[in-house]
């Protein structure tokens, strides 16, 4: 397994996209990351000849990057990079993504020696980890019926969870699923079955990662022919399971 | 070209404070580094000698690119290169004037995929094709420009009352309603600089 697709960071401050570029190296060592930020004298703004020569240093090093940018100008940057060099553009893909999230969530991939458009999809797919989610509960005993704080939570953290939910049964179930997608959950399943779950309204847990949470999910490195454990806790909790494991059975439409 | 420098050079502060309102600030400053880097590429003596408008477009577009930051530099850039797409002679008549006018619009539609109404310079670029379109049925090439400047000037005005829903403006919101986009400005300024150099031939 090589790791050969890299990311380029374009960004309209230095400081910000080395920090990026740090967060995301110390989850994939031997990812290739270049940055092309701050405009030429150093200062806040995007500069052209950083992003050709970012795009240049990295595809030296590897078949193909991903390219994040920031603001509104460091997307139409990179695309004039783009249109001046059309060979250098196909080795390139620009990625729409929360610059953060996206970056490390492509890193990730891209450790794992995917191949350029799965790193891509990573990227665009982070966007999910950040909406509101429903909450999990970490407490075994459901008899506790005292509020805590609900809101959003990080990808791949698991937090406590209120009591029992405001409405309806607290009902509980689980359920059996065995992974068919050759890669496993990897970004485009893990995608569609955040979104499902997340429409579910129902805290949905696969092997207790919190199944609206992409990066949860896909930090799972679940394989193929993997048997999951699927639970939910909420009104019609068991409907909620049956979607979930008809996703996962039904391998997201992939062959 | 050296007279949109000279433009741009004079009008940095006018540029900086409609930018500062709605903005970063920094268009002033940047359209005068970028076309004070053209007109000293245009007087390099080492660069290849411009037999066409092509190749002095071409050259602006590039020269934009490198040196002017924001959005402004992707936006002008691929406009001047789009435009050196269609004007591959030594000069323009009334149709080759449009040609450039439309190239330089799509440049920049294509490019920052602005509508008119979004408060961006497409609020100068648009009445300007349509302008230079009308201007060019008797027209020649002088004509056609100073009808193009105009209606880029009307344009860039009325975007005063416009609601940003593009760019670092559109961050604003309602608050970016009664300031001149400086975009559209900065356009209506280099058509109006054409006209001039235009007419001084």
């Amino acid at each position: 397994m090589t790791v050969d697709v890299g990311l380029v960071l374009v960004a309209h401050s230095a400081p910000m996209a080395q920090g990026t570029a740090d967060l995301a190296r110390q989850m994939a060592p031997d990812v290739v990351i270049r940055c092309a930020a701050g405009d030429e004298d150093g200062g806040l703004g995007t500069s052209l000849d950083r992003v050709q020569d970012a795009l240049a240093d990295a595809l030296g090093a590897v078949d193909g990057v991903v390219v994040l940018a920031d603001l509104g100008s460091a997307v139409l940057v990179v695309e004039a990079a783009f249109e001046l060099d059309p060979a250098l553009a196909r080795r390139a893909r620009l990625v729409s993504a929360p610059f953060v999230e996206g970056a490390v969530a492509a890193a990730v991939t891209a450790q794992q020696g995917a191949a350029r458009e799965a790193v891509a999809e990573s990227a665009e797919a982070a966007v999910h980890s950040i909406g509101p989610s429903p909450v999990l509960e970490l407490v075994e005993s459901s008899a506790d019926d005292s509020p805590a704080p609900a809101g959003t939570h990080a990808s791949g953290e698991t937090v406590q969870a209120p009591g029992a939910p405001a409405s309806g049964a607290a009902d509980e179930a689980t359920a059996t699923a065995q992974i068919r997608n050759r890669l496993g959950l990897h970004a485009r399943p893990a995608a569609l079955l955040a979104r499902s779950v997340a429409d579910l309204g129902v805290p949905v847990t696969v092997d207790g990662a919190d199944a609206s949470s992409v990066l949860a999910l896909m930090s799972l490195g679940t394989v193929a022919g993997q048997r999951v454990t699927v639970a939910a806790r909420g009104t019609d909790a068991a409907g909620a399971v049956d979607v979930v494991v008809g996703m996962i059975e039904g391998g997201f439409g992939e062959e | 070209m050296r007279r949109s420098a000279a433009d741009m050079h004079a009008a940095r502060d006018e540029l900086t404070e409609l930018d500062r309102r709605i903005g970063d600030g920094d268009h002033g400053v940047n359209m005068d580094r970028g076309f004070a880097a053209v007109a000293d590429r245009l007087d390099d003596d080492g660069v290849p000698p411009r037999e066409t408008v092509a190749q002095v477009l071409r050259l602006v577009a590039t020269t934009l690119m490198s040196t002017v930051g924001g959005a402004s530099g992707p936006l002008y850039g691929t406009a001047f290169l789009h435009a050196a797409r269609v004007t591959n002679r030594p000069d323009l008549d009334g149709a080759g004037v449009v040609a450039l006018v439309e190239a330089a619009a799509e440049g920049i539609t294509s490019r920052g995929r602005a509508a008119p109404g979004d408060k961006t310079m497409v609020d100068a670029w648009a009445p300007a094709v349509e302008a230079a379109e009308h201007a060019a049925d008797g027209g020649d090439a002088v004509e056609v420009l100073r009808a193009a400047a105009a209606a880029a000037a009307d344009g860039a005005e009325a975007t005063v009352p416009m609601i940003a829903t593009k760019g670092r403006a559109s961050y604003l919101g309602p608050r970016s309603a009664g300031t001149e986009d400086p975009g559209a400005r900065s356009t209506a300024m280099l058509l109006a600089a054409a006209v001039a150099a235009a007419g001084a031939d």
